[in-house]
Order: C-alpha cells, then sequence, then structure tokens
C-alpha cells in the first residue's frame, strides 16, 4: 500500500488495538489490544469460546473486524483496500484441523502455494520443500498422502506448508487440540524449535507446560477481553485477576 | 377376525416394522437424493429376465402355428437390425451425456457463485430442468427446434435423434449442476480457510483444491445418472425417432406374430440389462472404495 508507513523492525510486527467483533448477536472480541514484536513467542490462552481463534482469524483477514485496529508490519488489516494475498503471504497459519489438502501428496501439499501463488521456480520450491519436511521430521514421507499419515504427522505438514510461503510470523491456532497425547509432544517440538530459530510465533494453545516454556509473553482471554497479560514465570506464579487464578486451577 | 382386531394388529406391525400384513413401512431416502440412484440392476434381475426369455420362447414355440421359424431362430434373424438401433441409442447416451456434463459443470459452478443474480438463474434453470418428465423436454425440444439450421449460407439439418439428444441433455444438464453444487458444499469448510490462509484466489482454490476433491465424490452418482440415461434413450421412441424400441415395434408389426411379442421385448430389455449392468457393478465398488477416507 502506497499509503502504508514504512515499518521498522522496532515497531512492533502486530499491532492489534481495541478490536471488536461480533457475529450477528454473539460478542466474540470486545476491545482486545496486544502487541507483537519481531521475533517474540506469544502464547494466548483462556477458555473455550473466549474469542482465542477468532483473534487469530481476524489477523490474516479471514474474518473482518466491525472496530479498531490490527496493523501487520505498519498495514492496516481493516483498510477495505488491503491486498489480501499479501498480508497472507507475510502470515502463515497452521489450524486444529490441519486442513490438508487430502487429494495431493505431503511434498505437494506444501509445493502448491509457493508454485501457484508467488509463481516461484518449482525445482527450488521442491528442494525447499524437502528440506522444511526434513526439518519437522518427516523424511521419507514426502510421497503419502494425508489419509496415510498419523495426526501429528499432517501436522507437521501443515506447519511445513506454511512455512513454505517464508511468512515473517506464524500463527498457531489449537494445533494440538485434535492430536493423539502421543503425538502431542512432536507437534510442540517443531514448534518450540521454530520459536528457539527466532521466528514470530501467535499460539493459541491450551498446554499450559508448554506456553509457559516456549512464551515470552502470555495473555489470558476471557469473554472477548485480554483480562490479564504477563511473562510466564509471573503470569503462572502470581495471577492477579480472579477469573485467571479460576481458569489456572483448574487447569494445572 | 374382528376389523378391530387387525386393525391392531396392522398398528403393531407398523411400531415393530414387522408384520405379515401389507403395510406401509418407513420410507427412507437412499444416499443418492433424488429420483436417480433408487434402482439398481443385480444379478438375480438377469437370472429373472434369462428365465423369463427362456420360458415364453418354449411357451411361444409350442402355440406358434405349424411351419413358421422358431421364436430364436427370428430374433436371432433381426438382431443385426436390433444392434443399429442399440448403437443408436448409445450414441444418444453419449452425446446427451458429453454435451449435459459440460453444461451441467458449469451451471453447477454458477449455483455457487458469490453474486446473488447469477446464483438465482442458475439455480431457475436446473430446477426447472430436474423437475420436468424427461418426455415433455423431449416433446419440446421435437416441437420447438426446426428441422435445420441455416447458418451464413451453410445449412445444418436437424434430424430427430439430434433434437432427442439436445432433450435429454437438459436433463442431464440439471441433474450434473446438482450434483457439482452438492458436491462442492460438502468439502469441509476448512479446506477453504487453508486455502484462503495460503492466498490462493478464490478461482485457484475452486480449481486447484475443491474441485479436484469433488470428482472422486460426483464420479459414482455421476455413472449412476448414466445409466438412468441409457434406459430413458428409449423414451425417443415415443417422438419418432429409429432407435431400437422403435425398431422392436416395426419388426413386430412385419413379422405380425402374437407370440413373438413378449420373447421380442424381452431380448431388447436384455441388451439394455448387458450394457448398464456392468456400470451398475463399477458404480458401487467405486462407491465402496470411495467410502474409506
Amino acid at each position: 500500500m502506497a499509503t502504508a508507513p514504512a515499518w521498522t523492525p522496532a515497531e512492533p510486527l502486530i499491532r492489534i488495538a481495541d478490536v471488536h467483533k461480533a457475529f450477528g448477536a454473539v460478542t466474540v472480541l470486545s476491545g482486545v489490544s496486544l502487541e507483537v514484536m519481531k521475533g517474540e513467542v506469544i502464547c494466548v490462552i483462556g477458555p473455550s469460546g473466549s474469542g482465542k481463534s477468532t483473534l487469530l482469524r481476524c489477523i490474516n483477514a479471514l474474518v473482518p473486524i466491525e472496530k479498531g485496529s490490527i496493523q501487520v508490519e505498519g498495514q492496516e488489516v481493516n483498510d477495505p483496500k488491503l491486498d489480501k494475498l499479501a498480508l497472507r503471504r507475510k502470515v502463515g497459519m497452521v489450524f486444529q484441523q490441519y486442513n490438508l489438502f487430502p487429494h495431493k501428496t505431503a511434498l505437494q501439499n506444501v509445493m502448491m502455494a509457493p508454485v501457484h501463488v508467488l509463481r516461484e521456480d518449482k525445482a527450488e520450491v521442491e528442494a525447499r520443500a524437502r528440506r522444511l519436511l526434513k526439518k519437522v521430521r518427516l523424511e521419507g514421507k514426502e510421497a503419502s498422502y494425508p489419509g496415510e499419515l498419523s495426526g501429528g504427522q499432517q501436522q507437521r505438514v501443515a506447519i511445513a506448508r506454511s512455512l513454505a510461503m517464508n511468512p515473517d510470523v506464524m500463527l498457531f491456532d489449537e494445533v494440538t487440540a485434535a492430536l493423539d497425547p502421543e503425538t502431542v509432544k512432536e507437534v510442540l517440538v517443531t514448534i518450540r524449535e521454530l520459536a528457539e530459530e527466532g521466528m514470530t510465533c501467535l499460539i493459541v494453545t491450551h498446554e499450559m507446560g508448554f506456553a509457559r516454556e516456549v512464551a515470552g509473553h502470555i495473555y489470558f482471554t476471557d469473554r472477548g477481553v485480554i483480562v490479564e497479560h504477563g511473562p510466564p514465570k509471573e503470569f503462572f506464579a502470581n495471577a492477579r485477576d480472579p477469573r485467571t487464578q479460576q481458569f489456572l486451577s483448574q487447569i494445572l | 377376525m374382528g376389523a378391530g382386531h387387525a386393525h391392531s394388529r396392522i398398528l403393531a406391525g407398523v411400531i415393530a416394522n414387522r408384520s405379515d400384513l401389507p403395510v406401509v413401512l418407513p420410507f427412507r431416502l437412499g444416499a443418492g437424493t433424488g429420483a436417480a440412484g433408487a434402482w439398481r440392476p443385480g444379478p438375480p434381475h438377469a437370472v429373472a429376465l434369462a428365465i423369463a426369455l427362456a420360458v415364453f420362447v418354449v411357451v411361444g414355440d409350442a402355440q406358434a402355428a405349424p411351419g413358421t421359424p422358431s421364436i430364436l431362430t427370428t430374433l436371432l434373424k433381426w438382431t443385426p437390425l436390433l444392434a443399429t438401433g442399440f448403437l443408436l441409442n448409445i450414441a444418444i447416451s453419449f452425446i446427451a451425456m458429453a454435451a449435459g456434463t459440460v453444461a451441467g459443470t458449469f451451471l453447477g459452478l454458477m449455483q455457487i457463485s458469490l453474486l446473488a443474480p447469477v446464483r438465482g438463474v442458475a439455480w431457475f434453470f436446473t430446477q426447472f430442468f430436474r423437475n420436468a418428465p424427461w418426455l415433455v423436454l423431449l416433446f419440446y425440444c421435437m416441437l420447438l427446434l426446426p428441422f435445420e439450421l441455416q447458418i451464413g449460407g451453410t445449412v445444418i439439418p436437424l434430424p430427430a435423434w439430434m433434437k432427442a439428444t439436445a432433450g435429454l441433455a437438459l436433463a442431464v444438464m440439471a441433474n450434473v449442476s446438482e450434483l457439482v453444487r452438492g458436491a462442492v458444499q460438502s468439502i469441509p469448510f476448512g479446506q477453504w480457510e487453508a486455502s484462503e490462509a495460503l492466498a490462493f484466489s478464490r478461482r485457484q482454490t475452486l480449481w486447484m483444491i475443491i474441485l479436484p476433491q469433488c470428482v472422486k465424490r460426483m464420479l459414482p452418482p455421476w455413472m449412476n445418472l448414466y445409466a438412468i440415461l441409457v434406459v430413458g434413450t428409449a423414451l425417443a421412441s415415443i417422438v419418432g425417432v429409429n432407435e431400437s424400441m422403435t425398431l422392436t415395434g416395426d419388426i413386430l408389426a412385419a413379422e405380425n406374430r402374437t407370440e413373438l411379442l413378449v420373447p421380442m421385448y424381452l431380448y431388447l430389455l436384455l441388451w439394455f440389462f448387458a450394457y448398464c449392468y456392468p456400470i451398475a457393478r463399477a458404480t458401487v465398488s467405486l462407491e465402496r472404495r470411495f467410502q474409506v477416507r
């Protein structure tokens, strides 16, 4: 956008300010503000239905917002003239239900978007896709179809698929919620490696142990607002708000 | 047995779902919605047909006036002619299916358009042609289409069989349109969402991600529709197309032997059965294969 001010890494990569969103009569977000700096790992926790997933979908414009502002690298997402495709190239997203394309192999799943959306050279993309699959420990599964893979393997293909677009930030939407307990770990390990490499991550999760370990900052949402936030040590040790205390006592 | 007693027994039968009395059982829609998909030929049908044909051949031969050729010889004598008629049935079914599928795919895609007027028009045409009796469509095409088309200086004749094909193609189009719409809508929403998040455009999503998954889902009902269409081509005899059904009538008129009537039509039925049964088998096995997801 010509009107967008130049963004520098010193400013927040994602800046969410007073965002409101309702589905019909149901209010999902009522004044959420949050900032993510480049290289930061943010975890958002909170009870089901508190608007966490909706917040993520607002960031890459899958869901429009009614009021407030969301900026990704200085670009206003709520702008009607927004180039959605340009935004989505910067923002990778991984879903709870993986949503892999069942008619394509793991390798093809990873290659599709760079080849057809970014129109990159096929041989180059293939080399990158193989590298990414290796990185998520799926070497040898390139030719497997999603139906032939376990949930954890599918989710790691989905992570590789998203990474293939070379995004600046990754959004994880309860990516382990649909997995068997024994496969949860392999996915979390993959995400932690990404975080350690400096990838900016915004993670919605129910895995408290993981959040404590990986997050630089934790946000707790309930009924469409951010109740409390802070560094994990402080957040888990001395939660001040009664709602947070109650939630943590139920989970931990 | 009193009327009241019988009545209570019927009720009990309905409730228990089993009764030796003729009761109306609860009606359950099959997997294939709509009229299509209900009837499928199976091996018992083939055996029944063959037995019926054999019985009528034997009985017919016994009734025949002395000196007339046997029924089997007569059937064999007319087989080449019947075959040419049957070939026309197949040709009509091929062309109607191809044209109807192409047109129906576009109509179906229009039904899921983001533009409400496009959706509305597509919905209207789909419902109009899907709910019209095939015979009515045939009559309309016979009467409304000219016998020849003049484009520039060239005159293209439009024989009756071509007009009948157009009528059947309209019916196929409307059914395929619904197949496409239903298949697209049966794909989980997450597929759209994931494609969107990967920056695919709507058109790319549709052609590269959604429709390829639809083909698999649509193939069995599409083959089913084809089998029904083949049987339906016999309707063209009513509007005067020289296909196998018409020819069977002509043969019977020429032979003028009443004992030939039933064997001849049974023979024709066997032709259709022999053609449609493998399609039905393939459809069932495909359905079974695709069920595993």
